[in-house]
């Protein structure tokens, strides 16, 4: 079955399994491998994306469900303004460690910044808290998400 | 010089021109600390390209410990060039061109700190050789930076570029000849500098094994009996063979070692979720009954009853134990465990290989390339030179990418579809069904105190895993683990439990874990005689020593012990604790591992019955030289968190007729944000060479945490994980 959708901007059509997990689309069929497979299950968000605009996990979408919609990964999150700032900020406080969790961070940082663009610890917190790093990089997301937002860390 | 000494040179040093006008220096320099053992021998590559730019090969994986971007560092440093000149290339493995490669046991920092600065410098060296010809004057009065040597006298100056042909025809120096900069001149080593490959991660780039692809490239997964070592008696092949997108399904035949290959059955696809998904249609028969009998519940049974008896044996025996037990003022008696706990690195274990005309090329994300070959070449039956492997970057190691199953499984599945590239991958359940767990094991610990208040005895009664009379990997007690060397009496003593559950090297193995137990234990101990846990600690390496610690590993010094221990207590204004308000604490640990010394202070409150970490301080001697400060900064609150984790987050791995039970983040869990305490560290420089921070920052917080948990609420944790029973009961 053919599914049509945009992915950062482009208009995508894919011959697929409506079933296949939007994950694997991106990686296997548009060769798109920024979004990460960590859990396969929704528990660690290596994987998450924006599905018009709302965060979700790759790995738990079904490709026949968001047929239509636009999905921005990782590659195109630098094309925002929001975008930018956090890419420069993780940069700067060289946020990653092994790095492999970072795209799911991003993303989730991304989509909090575009709903809460001065977030609070709080807000921090509860947006970040489904997306794990196995290396601990917690300090650092925390600080560059509130570079980013021009908050005082 | 005789021709042997010639070649002995010219083994550790030569230089050969590339294709292109680059300059290749291909540099083996013997470790300098270890005259005695035999050489190890290291290579960096250095190219020098024609716009002056400089590319420097990083020898060893990155796992996120920073060695990708610290070794070249360390190159570039003694080369003399600008950092914004250098670019950063993995090499792949081979350890008779570029030396030891294993990332692993924070040795990188102890290994390379003079080799492969004195890479940099014979580098040097020549050019400023070059240069000095070309112009006729003495090599000495040239002095060189920013990727150029300059003539005082005269004011020329000149670019590597524009040597970098002569000084590939020069005579490669004598290592020992080379003077290493001055620290006071270090333009690099020191300064704070970002992962090479950060901005690629931002960006989401292309950079992980999971992330490499070959034209046709087909993806596996592989089922094994879920009972570790259990063998395939059959399986409806032909039924997942129907199954959609599937292209092959193959049995693979195990030797039956857990770190090269048990039984399996591989599904190949054009998809890799095509491909799991045919495997829910596998039905796969095994035959486990040699390792049914296996469980948590069964091996808790078998400590408990050896727990009072009389130990296997001794590892260390020091003194008289009896008497001193005998004529103590008080002694102290406690029982401590822990679990087996996963390493659940982010991206899960996979692997590419392609087998062709009687070779095999892999790309891994190995800590330990030269094993894995090793593996290979016995699984496959190959000459150890038929097997090429490149190194890719890896999401996560911990320990778990020193072993290389997952590149033995590949390897076996590759050799059965020759000319066709697969890529193994495991799902998370894999992942954490299938690792080399961190062992579980048990201590009966006494401790005897004098009517002077002093530690008099310490007796251990480790109960652990092994066979054949010996512990299995990462299972053992040290003979010198403190506070053994530094009182008159001491027992160590080991029984040894059966297991089926493979094991394996967890960030700082054996350690994570004794740092608990030790550390708790003697905070009841300082308890019991009246004191807190740094002034026992301090009282124990009141007089300085130098403790052996064998395997060309460097002594354990008191002085440096009592350096961090002061300064923590100073940080975390530890004499002004008791002002806390009720239901807070703070508690103390020390521990040295992996050459570092490090002594922290967790401070904790309980929140909804369970503890909350709001602050960590953590002072540490990695010794003379911070080569990269914002990378050690992270290394040690990465740490950190990892050990609250395995204390707070509920990890244990718990086993079923022969099978573990977790599978997934849900029934394995990993510290989140929100569990993030405030997390200060300093370093206490001294001069002592450069060791590594991949781990030993790790052991300390657990007893910390355990030893806070008892000054806020009064009750001792002596078993990990911490749940919120424990301050109920």
């Amino acid at each position: 079955m053919a599914v049509e959708l945009t992915v950062n901007g482009r208009k995508r059509s894919v011959d697929t399994d409506p079933a296949k997990p939007l994950l694997w689309v991106l990686r296997e069929d548009l060769d798109m491998v920024g979004t990460k497979f960590g859990c396969g299950a929704g528990l660690c968000g290596a994987c998450t994306v924006h599905v018009d605009g709302a965060p979700a996990r790759a790995c738990q979408t079904a490709i026949g469900e968001v047929a239509g919609s636009a999905i921005t990964t990782i590659e195109g999150a630098a094309a925002s303004p929001a975008g930018q700032r956090i890419a420069a900020a993780w940069v700067a406080q060289d946020v990653p460690q092994c790095g492999y969790c970072q795209a799911g961070q991003i993303m989730s940082a991304l989509a909090l910044l575009n709903q809460t663009p001065k977030p609070t610890d709080a807000d921090i917190d509860a947006a970040m808290a489904g997306n794990l790093c196995r290396c601990s990089t917690y300090v650092r997301i925390r600080s560059a998400i509130k570079a980013a937002a021009g908050v005082v860390a | 010089m005789s021709d042997q000494a010639l070649l002995s040179r010219r083994r550790f040093i030569s230089a050969s021109l590339l294709a292109g006008g680059g300059l290749l220096f291909d540099l083996n320099v013997p470790l300098a600390q270890a005259a005695d053992a035999p050489p190890v021998i290291l290579t960096a590559f250095i190219r020098i390209l024609p716009d002056n730019r400089v590319i420097i090969g990083a020898k060893n994986a990155e796992v996120g410990q920073g060695a990708k971007t610290m070794l070249p560092m360390l190159i570039a440093e003694e080369l003399d060039v600008d950092w914004s000149q250098v670019t950063i290339e993995q090499t792949h493995a081979d350890q008779a061109v570029f030396g030891g490669q294993t990332a692993g046991g924070s040795r990188t920092t102890p290994r390379e700190w003079v080799p492969t600065r004195r890479a940099g410098a014979a580098a040097r060296a020549m050019l400023v050789a070059a240069a000095a010809a070309q112009w006729k004057v003495p090599a000495e009065t040239l002095k060189t930076g920013a990727g150029k040597v300059t003539d005082p006298a005269s004011g020329r100056s000149i670019t590597y570029a524009a040597l970098a042909q002569a000084a590939a025809k020069l005579p490669a120096p004598d290592p020992a000849t080379l003077t290493l900069k001055d620290p006071a001149a270090f333009r690099i080593i020191g300064r704070s500098i970002g992962g090479v490959d950060t901005p690629a991660i931002v960006a989401g780039k292309p950079l992980y094994s999971i992330d490499f692809k070959l034209p046709g490239m087909l993806y596996a997964v592989l089922e094994t009996c879920p009972a570790f070592g259990g063998t395939l008696k059959s399986a409806n092949l032909d039924e997942v063979r129907a199954q959609p997108g599937v292209r092959h399904v193959l049995t693979l035949k195990g030797d039956g070692q857990a770190e090269s290959l048990y039984d399996g059955v591989a599904i190949l696809s054009e998809s890799w979720w095509s491909a799991n998904k045919a495997r829910e249609a596998l039905k796969a028969e095994w035959d486990d009954s040699a390792v049914r009998g296996f469980s948590t519940d069964g091996y808790d049974r078998q400590a408990a009853t050896r727990r009072g008896g009389k130990a296997d044996a001794d590892i260390v025996r020091t003194g008289d134990v009896d008497a001193a037990f005998a004529g103590a003022a008080k002694v102290v008696k406690a029982d401590y465990s822990y679990p087996f706990i996963a390493h659940a690195t982010l991206e899960p274990q996979n692997c590419t290989a392609l087998f062709k005309d009687g070779a095999i090329e892999i790309w891994a994300p190995s800590q330990n390339p030269e094993n894995g070959r090793a593996l290979v070449a016995k699984a496959l039956n190959l000459p150890p030179e038929k097997i090429r492997i490149n190194l890719m970057r890896i999401g996560g190691g911990f320990g778990r990418r020193l072993m290389n199953d997952y590149m033995v499984q590949v390897a076996a599945i590759a050799a059965q579809v020759p000319g066709t590239p697969v890529k193994l991958l495991f799902t998370r359940q894999d992942d954490i069904r299938r690792d080399f767990y961190r062992p579980a094991a048990w201590h009966g610990f006494r401790a005897a105190i004098g009517k002077d208040g002093a530690l008099t005895a310490f007796h251990d009664h480790f109960i652990t895993f092994g066979r054949d009379g010996k512990p299995v990997r990462s299972a053992e007690l040290s003979a010198t683990e403190l506070p053994a060397g530094l009182i008159p009496n001491i027992l160590l003593e080991q029984s040894l439990l059966e297991t089926n559950m493979p094991t394996g090297w967890l960030r700082a193995p054996g350690s994570n874990a004794i740092a608990f137990v030790t550390q708790a234990f003697l905070d009841e101990v300082a308890e019991a005689a009246g004191k807190d846990l740094p002034t026992l600690m301090l009282e124990l390496f009141a007089t300085p020593h130098e403790l052996p610690r064998g395997n060309n590993a460097p002594p354990f010094v008191t002085a440096r012990a009592k350096g961090v221990i002061e300064k923590v207590c100073a940080m975390a204004n530890w004499q002004g604790r008791k002002a806390l308000p009720k239901g807070q604490g703070k508690g103390f640990a020390f521990y040295y591992s992996h050459m570092g010394y490090f002594a922290e202070v967790v401070e904790v409150a309980l929140a909804d019955g369970m503890p909350q970490v709001k602050t960590v301080w953590v002072a540490g001697d990695v010794g003379s030289q911070i080569i990269n400060p914002i990378n050690a900064l992270h290394q040690a609150q990465g740490s950190v968190i990892e050990g609250l984790g395995q204390a707070l987050a509920g990890q244990k791995i718990t086993q079923v007729a022969g099978a573990v039970e977790q599978a997934n983040f849900d029934t394995h869990p990993l510290q989140r944000i929100p569990d993030t305490p405030a997390i200060h560290v300093e370093f206490v420089k001294t001069d002592y060479p450069p060791t590594g921070m991949g781990e030993p920052a790790l052991p300390p917080v657990i007893p910390a945490l355990v030893n806070a948990l008892h000054a806020a609420t009064g009750k001792r944790i002596r078993t990990l994980p911490i749940v919120p029973e424990m301050f109920t009961a």
